[in-house]
């Protein structure tokens, strides 16, 4: 009798090792992902997004951004416009983070004007492209809920399926779908569900390269919405490391003098 | 002197390498909806504005040079066809402070309706009633960047008369203003050294700003007189006034709880004023990618009707539309209600993108009921429409 109890606890032990549920493989796999990516410390981008409507008219929107990784919490980043000429100049800080709301400031370079501005547009659209604000801000591991799916395969890799579930607030998701690639630990495709639980966008990144030896960047992202039939194109046109910034490059004054 | 050749040769290269030419220009037509009260007055006015800018930074980033000429040209105001030099400036940047010095424009305040604490630069009134349009300022600034903040130092070595409309312009008083026979209460006249001081810091949902002048008054006052031809005209008299200031902005989700207050005293009576309000943000109306901003804000100034500004005890409420679409379509109408009186003015301001290089702007503003005692009296036959059509470059 007392064998059996322990043979029991023993077999519930073992149970809880090495039979995860959905919900902590899906977890895992997150943690994983932001663990290979941690460490890259400072980041330059430059980026030319190209957006297209249903009747396949183009606009293109050019812009260039830093951001600086934050440990424990979601990363600051300055983002400057520099084309459409109208708005060139203009410049957005955000300093993000995983649950609570991000702090984010806007400089209006005709007026000289630094705006606070609401985070919770979190679901409105990125310079009028079908990427929302959500989809481009830092990826925290607490910013979701995960149900790992099953491992598959995408054009010719190894995938796990993970479906991650919005815990912040002004989501304009009820659901997304990841296929994650199995050797890089990051997305190759996402799937954004709406509130009503339709299908809206389909994201697919491209052309990954390697940085520093270690992080994985996409060169190109492709964002269609299958509800408005628009689409935008997202070409990451270089990445630069080791740029020595510091938090003094995202604060009030360096966003005023951004160019 | 093989060194100082190599400084000039480098400091040459890497200004071909890092300069910039951009700006816009702009074709503007306003149409007044209400006939002149002046015969010399015009009801349709075309007018040309250019505005470059000249932009070049070397030492890693941390150094720059920036300038902004600007030009407009009116058909018929000989005062509203005007130049200005809006930004010569040099700046360098280091970790803990940021100097700058030259042709400035800076901007203080969170409200939306009108900006009392922002008091460096004069407004140029002949570019638009609003108070938005500022004439550079001559400084010398310093900002000490701290863990408690930013402190900045301002000396301000030379004062910028406000304009104002000519003869045949309109949304003037009824006499013009004769710019010519300015008074000051400082015997160095435009050249008194003012100075100013503003420390401002985040603190989570929270910007804080706290500011101090001392130093000519932006805002003239104005004394009966005649010009070299006998005609009567308004003289302006600047007085030397300290003036505090606060400013203040809540973010909290969708609300912004805004408020500014100043204190103001000189010559005459110290005053106070402020504007405090909201602006309240319906994210993705509808289902749609449009957001639809509720703003409110009180304007108090405590002289009463004694103020020298229309807005004493006035209410503005306000609705912003912003489409987030490809064009950037954005709209702002507003309402400045008079508790007073039955004085109401209607401002109306939109634009959207066309293309990569090319924006239309409209605006419209309109004065209703306004009594003879109000400062806005000589301007309510001044409602009009203005379409601008501006080419950026």
């Amino acid at each position: 009798m007392k064998g059996t109890v322990l043979a029991l606890g023993l077999f519930a032990v073992s149970n809880m090792l090495y039979a995860q549920t959905a919900e902590e493989k899906g977890l895992a796999i997150a943690v994983e992902a932001d663990k290979r990516d941690q460490g890259w410390t400072d980041q330059a981008t430059t980026l030319k997004m190209t957006l297209r409507n249903r009747h396949g008219d183009e606009s293109t929107r050019e812009i260039h951004g830093k951001a600086l990784e934050v440990k424990g919490d979601g990363d600051k980043s300055l983002t400057i416009f520099d084309t459409p000429r109208d708005v060139k100049g203009t410049a957005f800080l955000s300093f993000t983070h995983a649950l609570k709301s991000d702090e984010q400031w806007l400089y209006l370079p005709a007026l000289k004007r630094v705006k606070r501005i609401s985070s919770s547009n979190k679901s409105g659209p990125f310079m009028g492209s079908e990427f929302a604000y959500e989809d481009i801000s830092s990826q925290e591991v607490e910013k979701y809920k995960y149900k790992f799916i099953k491992d598959d395969k995408l054009n010719g890799r190894d995938v796990f399926i993970n479906e991650r579930f919005p815990q912040y607030k002004h989501s304009g998701y009820t659901k997304q779908i990841a296929w994650i690639d199995k050797e890089m630990y990051q997305p190759l495709k996402i799937e954004f569900y709406d509130r009503k639980g339709s299908l809206l966008k389909t994201l697919t990144h491209h052309e990954y390269k390697q940085y520093l030896n270690t992080y994985w960047r996409p060169s190109r992202m492709e964002m269609v919405n299958h509800q408005t039939g628009k689409s935008t194109t997202l070409l990451w046109l270089s990445y630069q490391y080791k740029n020595g910034y510091t938090d003094r490059d995202f604060d009030r004054n360096s966003l005023k003098r951004a160019r | 002197m093989k060194s100082l050749l190599y400084i000039i040769a480098l400091s040459f290269s890497s200004l071909v390498m890092s300069s910039e030419w951009s700006g816009h220009v702009a074709l503007e037509y306003r149409q007044f909806t209400t006939d002149a009260l002046l015969a010399e007055q015009h009801d349709q006015i075309v007018s040309v504005s250019v505005q470059p800018e000249w932009f070049h930074e070397w030492d890693a980033g941390k150094q720059s040079f920036t300038f902004v000429p600007f030009v407009r040209w009116d058909q018929y105001d000989d005062e509203r066809s005007h130049t200005d030099i809006r930004e010569l400036t040099w700046l360098k940047a280091a970790e803990d402070w940021e100097l700058r010095a030259g042709i400035r424009k800076v901007f203080w305040g969170v409200t939306e309706s009108q900006h009392l604490v922002d008091i460096i630069n004069q407004t140029d009134f002949v570019e638009n009633t609003d108070g938005e349009d500022k004439l550079g300022q001559p400084m010398l600034n310093l900002a000490l960047i701290r863990d408690w903040g930013t402190l900045d130092l301002f000396v301000l070595p030379y004062f910028r008369q406000r304009t104002f409309p000519g003869t045949e312009g309109r949304l003037r008083t009824t006499l013009v203003v004769d710019t010519d026979q300015a008074t000051y209460q400082s015997d160095d006249e435009e050249k008194h050294v003012d100075y100013a001081l503003r420390w401002q810091h985040t603190l989570g949902e929270w910007d804080v700003g706290v500011s101090h002048f001392n130093g000519t008054s932006r805002d003239p006052q104005f004394n009966p007189g005649f010009d070299s031809s006998g005609n009567p005209v308004l003289v302006p008299y600047y007085a030397l006034i300290h003036q505090t200031g606060l400013d203040l902005q809540a973010t909290l989700d969708e609300w912004l709880w805004k408020l500014e207050v100043i204190r103001r005293s000189g010559e005459a009576e110290s005053y106070l004023a402020t504007t405090g309000g909201f602006e309240y943000t319906f994210y993705g109306v509808m289902e749609s990618s449009a957001d639809i901003g509720l703003v409110m804000e009180y304007l108090y100034d405590d002289r009463g009707t004694a103020a020298t500004t229309p807005f004493q005890d006035d209410l503005m409420l306000g609705l912003r539309f912003t489409l987030n679409d490809e064009a950037s379509s954005e709209a702002l109408i507003g309402i400045i209600d008079d508790q007073d009186s039955d004085a109401r003015m209607l401002n109306i301001e939109a634009s959207r993108r066309f293309g990569n290089h090319w924006k239309l702007n409209l605006e419209g503003r309109w004065f209703n009921h306004i009594p003879a005692n109000d400062s806005l009296y000589s301007l309510r036959n001044d409602d009009y429409i203005q379409l601008e059509l501006v080419y950026y470059f």
